[in-house]
């Protein structure tokens, strides 16, 4: 069940049901922990169709796709369309022959990835305290892990300019010191780790939770210290979870706009990350350009997506089988 | 090697799992905690094992204090309820963690692995996963697991609930011959008094985290220290009676009574276990006591007989082997005399 | 149990003290600093820059049309939930996929599309504008984007909800008399409402923040097409730290308060389902 709290943010897992928690007795946490949906398989509600009369039913369908496809289906393709509309030369040379569309790729490649793995140890080790201890205060962590998901990004990079900025906090220091934080990648990739800061954390707690601590526990009680307990044991069954949520948190961190407009400085071959250099291209009226850019960040939106489904997919097959599991134990 | 637990105690918030519990294990013994949910058995295993910790009192394993030991210390071998096996690794390497934590060489590991799954009769599933394995080709799986590092003490917990009948049959018979080839201290948690009675030579029941009795399966089940545990073994029949001078009086019945020598006559709860019940036609002694009988129902190896008490309308279930049935040819609406050869009567406190 | 005693497990000092070192940095300190710039501004000053003429305006227009798109979205949402859920059609699991696009593209790329689909001569606008409908660069601009961006709320907080309710419940109200509409009413919405309000408030919450999607396509022409997160940035450029803060506050404050709120509704919506 995924907090529906996590759709805040831009791509995030959609809410969904725990099988999991079906599967095993009730310990997940409700409302603001999350779940992972394994859709529509049942046919429950399937069936149901065959009571709408025909009429409602063909134009209720018809109705959706015409949505569908005006609200999703025709921008996509107009994306590539605009792109690659003056052929493929010169959309090679908008994105490679720029120099400053060439830096901007690299500068999302460094601090996309940087966010994310910041993320992702953050993610386990916090999942990893909530999922398995009790202690006083975890709720407040757990509201705390869902607080950037209801800042909106132009606040996000607002609180990161008081602190950093020539006339923020730590302005001074800094500049005594030589470090430069804001219209600099560090600055950057600070902004989006904390855009996407739940991104991992909500993904594994369920997870953690519906595992449960028996693996664990029986491989402490084996003799394995920390360490290995972590890696022979915990890490194998929540690597699948880790890859869906560094999935989303990286399909956020490389589209993250407001907040890293805010605080970049927007110069442009230096701190201007893809969607930066999306607008940048707009401003200019390099409308080809832009859309070049445009082009590959809606590419990787779609391999996001095709990733998502099939790990998604994948788990309900893990579901299926541990099913199966508690039938298996009935027998010699 | 023996395992002693003093006076522990365990509390999650306002509810008491244990209760100042002390229990000898004697060194290569197979005990059996009994008692039903929330008597504080798996409280008390888990502290045994190191995964719990208790609020009060102390652990020793033959006289060597380990309670601020963790789990990892102690070398116990625990068997989960539900096995825990590691979803994803082969036969080979759950049954090979221990020593591969230890560092163990792969040659010698090999060779280990290879001794206890002969052991537990799984020799060719070393590939397996545990998805592909059966709910009792699991259950050896983790004990053989359990028992790779050659631990002190091996403790289950529930290790047959989730099997089948027959299944668990014959995994407590085979648990039996394990134990006794390789003579390690076990600890066995079940709620199933069967269970408990077949595999194991000492019992310790268990009620609202305190011990209520601790001896062979035989003491036990004969002679009762409360009425917990006489209500907790077995089918029993309650009387209300008064007793006084090593006697019961129940209605017009006297059934003798060595519980109780005092003079004071005291209100008290008489215990009669169906068998221990006899059915005539006519009043054989001064303990009969009339009844009407209400259904006969034929059990297989035994005829469970309802009754209806005349005295105080009290329902009764005697047990009688299908012999003895047939010789009263029993049926209902019959009046019949029942007379009790043995009671235990347990007096209930009450202050005055 | 869940969770275990402390001493059982490892790990629990290295990881708590990890993750709230880790948030503490990442999120309490850059949030405080946002509440303590603003508590340095007076009264009069703070009161000043988030009630003049120009804010308000911003303020009226992002609500308003936060508003706007959350509502279309329901509307949408239970359509799309609706058939994605009851009629199986060629392509259904591809559809079902792409709902989740919006989640999972960049903001500028959704603000670059939809101004040009919807300029006169783009692929909408060449049909839209000879009617009269001005999408880009107008008010009907953002509300258009806006839906987008939070599509799938709606959709996937309905979807679970409409495959858990069995067919033998709209069977067994036939069999009771009740005629198609009546079932629906009756027997099939009301269990909708709460997932329904559920998914409003969260493309509402979403909506309120956005600012990727809309500087594209608003023009954001102050008291006409600017929302309160473009006022912000320009308070911002113009190095009006003071104020810029107070209406980040304000939108904070407003975030917040709809996050209590999804979350009483979530509850809510627990409480009444099986």
């Amino acid at each position: 069940m995924q907090s529906n709290l996590t759709a805040l943010a831009s791509p995030s897992a959609p809410p969904i049901r725990a099988a999991h928690a079906a599967q095993r007795s009730k310990r997940v946490e409700e409302p603001l922990t999350s779940l992972r949906c394994v859709r529509g398989s049942d046919g429950k509600a399937s069936g149901a169709h065959r009571h709408d009369p025909w009429l409602v039913r063909w134009s209720l369908t018809l109705a959706a796709l015409a949505i569908l496809t005006v609200l999703i289906i025709v921008p996509v393709v107009n994306v590539f369309y605009q792109a690659l509309g003056r052929g493929v030369a010169v959309y090679w040379h908008n994105l490679f022959g720029d120099r400053n569309t060439r830096h901007a790729i690299l500068l999302t490649l460094t601090v996309a990835p940087s966010a994310v793995i910041a993320n992702l140890v953050f993610g386990v080790a916090c999942a990893w305290a909530i999922a398995r201890f009790r202690f006083p205060g975890r709720a407040v962590l757990l509201t705390l892990i869902d607080l950037p998901f209801s800042v909106p990004p132009v606040v996000a990079g607002l609180m990161f300019v008081l602190l950093f900025g020539l006339q923020g906090y730590f302005g001074p220091w800094l500049r005594d010191h030589g470090i430069k934080i804001l219209f600099a990648t560090p600055g950057l990739i600070l902004v989006t780790a904390f855009v996407t800061l739940p991104f991992v954390v909500r993904e594994l707690i369920p997870v953690m939770e519906a595992i449960g601590p028996e693996e664990d526990l029986a491989a402490v009680s084996l003799g394995a210290s920390g360490w290995q307990m972590f890696w022979r044991v915990t890490w194998p069954n929540i690597r699948w979870g880790v890859l869906y949520g560094v999935i989303l948190c990286n399909a956020r961190a490389m589209g993250e706009f407001g907040a890293v407009y805010v605080v970049s400085g927007h110069i442009a071959g230096r701190t201007d990350t893809m969607p930066l250099r999306v607008e940048k291209l707009f401003q200019e009226y390099n409308t080809p350009g832009s859309f070049a850019v445009a082009s590959v960040l809606t590419f990787l939106a779609l391999v996001t997506l095709a990733l998502k489904s099939w790990l998604e997919r994948r788990e309900r097959r893990e579901i299926a089988e541990a099913l199966t599991d508690t039938n298996a134990r009935r027998e010699p | 090697m023996s395992i002693t637990v003093k006076n522990i105690s365990k509390r999650y918030g306002a509810f008491t799992a244990l209760d100042g519990v002390s229990l000898d294990v004697r060194g290569g013994g197979l005990l059996a905690l009994l008692g039903p949910s929330g008597s504080g058995k798996t409280t008390l295993l888990r502290v045994i094992a190191g995964l719990e910790s208790a609020d009060e009192g102390v652990v020793l394993y033959e006289d060597e204090e380990v309670t601020h030991r963790s789990a990892r210390e102690r070398n116990v071998g625990f068997v989960f309820q539900h096995y825990a096996l590691f979803r994803h690794m082969s036969v080979f390497e759950n049954v090979a963690f221990a020593l591969r934590v230890r560092g163990w060489k792969q040659a010698k590991v090999r060779e280990r692995v290879g001794e206890l799954l002969k052991l537990v009769r799984l020799e060719g599933y070393e590939k397996r996963r545990p998805s592909q394995l059966s709910g009792g080709q699991r259950q050896r799986v983790a004990l053989a697991r359990a028992l790779a590092a050659q631990p002190r003490v091996l403790l289950l917990d529930e290790p047959f609930g989730a099997l089948d009948a027959k299944v668990r049959q014959e995994l407590r018979q085979w648990l039996r011959l394990l134990h006794r080839e390789i003579h390690c201290t076990t600890v066995l948690v079940t709620h199933d008094q069967e269970e408990a009675f077949e595999v194991a030579d000492r019992v310790v029941v268990m009620s609202r985290g305190r011990i209520e009795q601790v001896g062979s399966p035989r003491e036990v089940f004969e002679q009762p220290a409360t009425a917990f545990v006489m209500d907790f073994l077995g089918h029993v029949n309650v009387f209300q009676g008064r007793v006084r001078n090593n006697r019961a009086f129940l209605g017009e019945a006297v059934v003798p009574c060595p519980d109780y020598p005092h003079d004071e006559e005291r209100l008290a709860d008489v215990y009669v276990r169906p068998h221990e019940l006899d059915i005539d036609h006519r009043a054989e002694s001064p303990a009969s006591l009339a009844a009407t009988v209400l259904h006969v129902h034929p059990l297989g190896a035994v005829v469970r007989v309802q009754l209806q008490a005349q005295a105080g309308d009290h329902s009764l279930n005697v047990e009688l082997s299908p012999e003895r049935c047939m010789d009263l040819d029993l049926k209902s609406g019959d009046r019949v005399y029942v007379a009790p050869r043995r009671a235990r009567v347990f007096v209930p406190d009450y202050s005055i | 149990m869940a969770t275990v005693n402390q001493r059982a497990l490892p790990g629990f000092s290295l990881s708590l003290g990890y993750s709230v070192c880790y948030l503490g940095l990442l999120v309490l300190i850059p949030l405080a600093a946002c509440f303590l710039k603003a508590a340095s501004l007076s009264a009069a000053q703070l009161w000043d820059a988030v009630w003049n003429e120009r804010v308000r305006a911003a303020y009226a227009l992002t609500f308003g049309a936060s508003l706007a798109a959350a509502g279309a979205n329901a509307v949408l949402g239970l359509l799309v939930a609706w058939v994605l859920v009851r009629y199986p059609f060629p392509g259904k699991r591809l559809f079902d996929a792409l709902v989740d696009l919006p989640f999972a593209l960049p903001t500028a790329v959704a603000g670059l599309v939809f101004s040009s689909l919807y300029v006169p001569s783009g692929w909408l606008g060449q049909y839209l504008v000879p009617l009269g409908i001005e999408a880009a660069y107008s008010r009907l601009g953002i509300v258009l984007v806006l839906i987008f961006t939070g599509f799938p709320f709606v959709v996937r907080t309905v979807q679970p909800v409409l495959e858990g309710l069995e067919a033998e419940l709209e069977e067994v109200a036939s069999t009771l008399g009740a005629g198609r509409w009546q079932t629906f009413c009756r027997v099939i919405w009301p269990p909708l409402v709460p997932p329904l309000l559920t998914g409003f408030a969260l493309a509402f919450a979403r909506a309120l923040g956005e600012y990727g999607s809309v500087v594209f396509i608003a023009g954001n022409k102050p008291f006409r097409t600017e929302i309160a997160p473009v006022l912000i940035v320009a308070r911002l450029e113009e190095f009006a730290y003071g104020e810029a803060t107070a209406l980040a506050v304000v939108l904070l404050v407003m975030s917040f308060a709809l996050l209590g709120a999804i979350n009483l509704l979530e509850r809510w919506s627990k409480s009444r389902a099986i």
